[in-house]
């Protein structure tokens, strides 16, 4: 077929939408917001040029911001490596044959689908002193916590209720299980292998481009929580919960400080970036992808 | 997805197919125990899961007296009906719930119409960077919110668009990067014959996408549709900060509204109600569309 210079850039027009709106609210403030983290701006009048003042004052004189880095990363270091166990483990039991398992995947399912503000305020009422969390411990004789008022409880209990909406995870390992060709474990069996090798030599291997997914999404996500932090403790008690995100909320849109949250969002996003690179690069290590030796 | 089970392992699968195994009787008393012991890990698991769902209806029907009784009655009794009256003279509820339903709808379909429309152009034509624009795509698709957001809300000032639909709404009108990413990935599994035979027809491309690929992509469509309505239903941090009078909410940042606001103890019970109608649109759109939830981990390619 002729390709006349029409056709040739014809398929920009199709383009065009995400091009434009990308260029107006994507592009334009994320270069905005590099110029306006080395400025004092506080949304009225012009941004004052104040060069590294912002980033040298985030890591020396703002205890709140240190504060919301070890928390975050305390969350981080709980709620990943639990989630993503507790995920594989259900995906594991729904990978059976049993009766009624559409039933069950949607029990563990759900809960991912439907967070937000509306079951952030439900756990607000599962965490009361005589709440349903505390209930259920006591059937097995642990006498719980105050989980909200409790500095040293209040970040467990995020974790806890984050543990809820381990669905997507569990749902990708689900799929990934299911890939998994039959055969494989047919071959294992065939040189003797029993259940605990056929899992670690042929299951896990398997997964490991799905655990790679999932630990690499989870890690961004966990940098990004927000809503369960302003909604169930308000970043409290005594600031136990207040995230990082949570702080760049009240600076930039509480106290109007646009310069500072910008070198905020900036520190963060360098964090994350940093993360997720590092996991790629390590990822050749130990992710194994079928096929890819052959090409 | 329902249908395939796979042995991955676990001596149950084995116990469920039976016959391999050489059965002895204390092999057989093993499986039984074994078997028992997976189902109570099941059933126990699943309903851990779903009991807080329970309790929110409980608490949704609770009079706020019955907050303070001890022990909580477990079943509200009677159940206060009247809370789901009451709930709507607590804020102006309705119009949070037609903000929402604004900002989903269009979200749903125009976002959506958008998002294959681009990812059509990504997926089916060939023009001078293609390819380093889709690098753009999926860049931005990894690219935080909050990087932008202060720039932003700058730019919707200086719009008159701060406490409107707008800033939740213009930005649809290019699609969203994730959704023309996934969809992108679809398109190119449909056989490129198809739009060379009807150009050579003389279909325009314009035809060709809305009468050959659409309708061969429908579930993916369908798939990114439902994800969008759930996404945009859900969305928290961004209305929370593009909004700010009390009628121009969104559901979501509306309940926020009413936590902050005062006699918060005090109507315990609404908001529970209130949370109940929020969640219900997601909870019906799960059972009415569960396959395209599942079918959309199968979409990012990801299996095995």
């Amino acid at each position: 077929m002729r390709t006349t210079r029409w056709q040739r850039w014809s398929g920009l027009l199709f383009i065009a939408p995400w091009l434009i709106t990308f260029l107006w609210f994507t592009l334009g403030p994320f270069i905005a917001s590099i110029f306006l983290s080395f400025t004092n701006y506080r949304f009225i009048g012009l941004p004052e040029w104040v060069g590294a003042d912002n980033y040298v004052r985030l890591f020396t004189d703002d205890a709140k911001f240190i504060r919301s880095i070890i928390n975050t990363l305390y969350y981080t270091a709980v709620h990943v490596p639990g989630i993503m166990v507790m995920a594989f483990f259900v995906a594991i039991l729904l990978n059976q044959k049993v009766k009624g398992q559409p039933i069950y995947r949607t029990a563990f399912y759900l809960p991912s689908v439907t967070a937000g503000v509306a079951t952030a305020y439900l756990w607000i009422l599962l965490l009361q002193p005589n709440g349903l969390v505390n209930q259920f411990l006591g059937l097995v004789g642990i006498d719980g916590p105050n989980w909200l008022t409790s500095s040293t409880w209040a970040m467990p209990a995020l974790i806890l209720m984050s543990f809820w909406g381990l669905g997507t995870t569990m749902i990708i390992y689900l799929a990934a299980l299911q890939g998994i060709p039959q055969h494989l474990y047919e071959a294992a069996s065939v040189d003797g292998a029993g259940v605990i090798r056929k899992m670690w030599h042929v299951t896990v291997p398997m997964m490991t481009p799905a655990i790679f997914l999932t630990a690499v999404l989870q890690i961004i996500g966990s940098w990004q929580v927000f809503t369960q932090a302003l909604i169930v403790t308000n970043g409290g008690p005594r600031d136990s919960t207040l995230f990082i995100l949570l702080h760049l909320y009240r600076t930039g849109f509480e106290y109007f400080q646009m310069g500072y949250a910008s070198a905020i969002a900036w520190v963060l996003f360098v964090i994350i970036l940093v993360f997720t690179v590092l996991q790629f690069g390590i990822a050749r290590r130990w992710v194994y992808y079928e096929g890819a030796s052959e090409r | 997805m329902t249908a395939r089970t796979v042995d991955s392992g676990l001596p149950s699968a084995a116990l469920a197919s039976g016959g391999r195994t050489i059965r002895s009787r204390r092999v057989q008393a093993l499986q039984l125990l074994l078997r028992a012991v997976y189902y109570l890990i099941l059933i126990g698991g699943s309903v851990m899961y779903a009991i807080p769902f329970f309790w929110m209806i409980r608490a949704s029907l609770m009079s706020i007296d019955m907050f303070y009784e001890v022990p909580q009655p477990l079943f509200p009794d009677p159940p206060a009906w009247n809370n789901y009256t009451d709930v709507w003279q607590v804020g102006p509820v309705l119009w949070w719930i037609t903000n929402s339903t604004i900002v989903s709808f269009v979200g749903v379909t125009v976002g959506t119409f958008i998002s294959a429309l681009v990812a059509f152009g990504f997926a089916r034509l060939r023009f001078p960077g293609n390819r380093a624009l889709f690098l753009l795509v999926i860049s931005t698709m990894m690219l935080p919110q909050h990087v932008t957001i202060i720039p932003q809300v700058i730019l919707f000032r200086e719009l008159n668009w701060l406490d409107t639909l707008l800033p939740l709404i213009v930005p649809l009108l290019g699609g969203a990067p994730f959704y023309i990413f996934l969809l992108r990935q679809f398109f190119l599994t449909l056989p490129l014959e198809l739009d060379e035979a009807a150009a050579i027809d003389g279909a325009s491309r314009m035809r060709v996408f809305w009468t050959i690929v659409i309708p061969l992509s429908k579930p993916a469509i369908a798939t990114v549709a439902v994800f969008s309505f759930i996404s945009h239903w859900n969305d928290f941090f961004f209305p929370l900060i593009v909004l700010q009078s009390s009628e121009r909410l969104t559901l979501a940042v509306g309940m926020r509204w009413l936590q902050a606001g005062q006699y918060e103890a005090q109507r315990l019970h609404l908001q529970m109600a209130i949370a109940l109608i929020a969640v219900a649109p997601v909870v019906i759109l799960f059972f009415l569309a569960q396959k395209h939830f599942i079918r959309g981990i199968a979409l990012t390619g990801i299996k095995g």
